[in-house]
């Protein structure tokens, strides 16, 4: 982490959503597609913790239900997040987080696919297209401070 | 009665013990001749290279395991023509080098160099070379001494991003890269150097891909090859086999002749071609599909067609497809679901009725 200070040192903090009581449906039980919605997924990612603050995805507003898309029948989710700041270079951590996160908690058989909000960043294309070659994830999530991070803000979420 | 044939990729076998996802995988060039059982090599994401070879007497397959000597992902294993040497791409920068002493493999080599991940390595067909590229966006070209000592002869640079395979021409020493840049380059050896240039750049303004390249392979002959993209597709290339200005090794330029869109919903990350000229293909879709040279060619030039899909090959993604070069018809893949599947090209009839 920078000791230069916090990229964003003052984000704006939105209230949480009003949330349901919901039995989260695990990955080894037996399992209904029909479970997996926008809810769910929102579910599985609203409290991770930004990598600078301590506020969840949620309350920055980084991840909102809306933004995650989830298609049933091709087994497909895409989650878009924006970043507090355009130039945040904290995207491809909040990137890997939800990847991690999602790729844990959904059946193996999903397709994930992660961006950036069209306009939300100064190097838009080039994240979306980092987050998206999972070689290049798969590589990343084997440096141990790149894990320690991720695991540091998957923490609260689980 | 009539008897209708239908062309099936059927599922012969799964070998199983991966702890992560599997990579990549090479058949054993001289195996599956003269009554030696195809062998064939594995690696992934549990840093070990598997060894698979089927026992002649029960048809049960035996697994070898290669590890220690990698820290991370193993990302592609390459045999040497002879089947006695096998190299090893690593995340952790280094190429290993395993010599087949047929009890068992031993690391006799490790090629250091590249600053980071080394995303493939390929031996040239006569054996005496070996190229590695990396995620530092250089591609390593390695000469074969003896002594199993290897010397790097020359450090490609010219990819803007990381570089995701190399494959070496059948037959002459010419290599072509696929990248992140999204495009194609292709390498030749200078007349009267030791230096290695790039001839040849294939990118979107040559009807080249428009995402991340994934995948090379030629044709058995040379004259063609096959890439596979992010961008969901697989374009087919032609050089004509005279040589011209453009290079006094005997290949002319490449040229775009084909593009197979619309049959993988998803990444290709992998693509063969085999001996008997059918186009094998691997995505993130989970899906295998095949395709061959249709029996009508257009006026400018040969179209290809799809000839099966195959949905669901595997659980997850399909990162490998590799034809076995000795036995017809016989490909394996690999998949992010941690197993290795052999499948047979088969007609099936059924009876149907009139």
């Amino acid at each position: 982490m920078s000791s230069l200070g916090l990229i964003n040192a003052n984000p704006i903090i939105y209230e949480k959503q009003e949330r349901r009581v919901r039995k989260p449906s695990s990955k080894d039980e037996e399992y209904t597609p029909n479970l997996i919605d926008q809810e769910e997924i929102f579910y599985h990612i609203r409290d991770i913790k930004d990598p600078e603050h301590p506020y969840t995805l949620e309350e920055l507003k980084v991840v909102t239900e809306d933004d995650i898309e989830v298609n049933i029948e091709k087994n497909h989710v895409r989650v878009t997040f924006t970043p507090t700041v355009e130039h945040c270079s904290m995207a491809t951590i909040i990137g890997l987080c939800l990847n991690v996160k999602l790729s844990k908690c959904l059946p193996s058989g999903f397709k994930v696919d992660i961006r950036v909000a069209p306009g939300s960043h100064a190097t838009e294309a080039a994240l979306n297209k980092q987050l998206n070659d999972k070689e290049r994830v798969a590589a990343a999530l084997e440096n141990p401070n790149l894990v320690e991070m991720v695991d540091e803000c998957l923490a609260a979420s689980y | 009665m009539v008897m209708e044939g239908n062309l099936e990729l059927k599922e012969i076998q799964i070998l199983e013990g991966h702890t992560d996802r599997v990579w990549g995988l090479a058949w054993n060039p001289t195996t599956g001749v003269d009554g030696i059982p195809p062998m064939l090599a594995s690696c992934g994401g549990d840093k070990t290279v598997r060894i698979w070879q089927q026992q002649a007497s029960s048809g049960n397959w035996d697994c070898k395991v290669l590890e220690d000597i990698h820290t991370r992902t193993v990302r592609t294993c390459s045999w040497s023509q002879s089947g006695k040497f096998l190299a090893t791409s690593s995340f952790d920068a280094t190429t290993g080098i395993w010599e087949n002493f047929g009890e068992n493999f031993e690391c006799v080599s490790t090629l250091e160099g590249h600053e980071n991940e080394v995303k493939c390595v390929a031996w040239n067909s006569s054996g005496s070379l070996l190229a590695t590229c990396s995620r530092d966006k250089s591609i390593w070209i390695w000469e074969v001494q003896p002594g199993n000592e290897f010397d790097c002869i020359s450090v490609l640079q010219g990819h803007t991003q990381d570089i995701k395979m190399v494959q070496w021409h059948p037959s002459l020493d010419i290599l072509v890269s696929v990248s992140y840049d999204n495009s194609i380059k292709v390498w030749e050896e200078d007349d009267d150097s030791d230096d290695w240039h790039c001839v040849q750049t294939l990118g979107e303004s040559k009807c080249g891909h428009s995402s991340t390249v994934w995948g090379i392979s030629f044709n058995v002959s040379g004259d063609k090859m096959a890439t596979c993209s992010d961008d969901n597709t697989i374009k087919i290339w032609n050089t004509p086999t005279e040589s011209t200005q453009t290079s006094p090794n005997g290949l002319g330029s490449w040229e775009h002749v084909s593009t197979l869109s619309g049959y993988h919903s998803r990444t290709v990350f992998s693509v063969d071609w085999s001996r008997d000229g059918i186009i094998a293909s691997g995505g993130a879709d989970d899906a295998i599909c095949l395709f061959a040279k249709s029996a009508e060619s257009l006026v400018d030039g040969p179209s290809y067609e799809l000839v099966l899909k195959k949905e669901k090959a595997h659980d997850m993604d399909v990162n490998a497809v590799k034809w076995n070069p000795t036995v017809p018809r016989l490909l394996a893949s690999a998949s992010d679901d941690g197993t290795v599947k052999i499948w047979q090209l088969v007609r099936v009839y059924k009876c149907a009725q009139p």
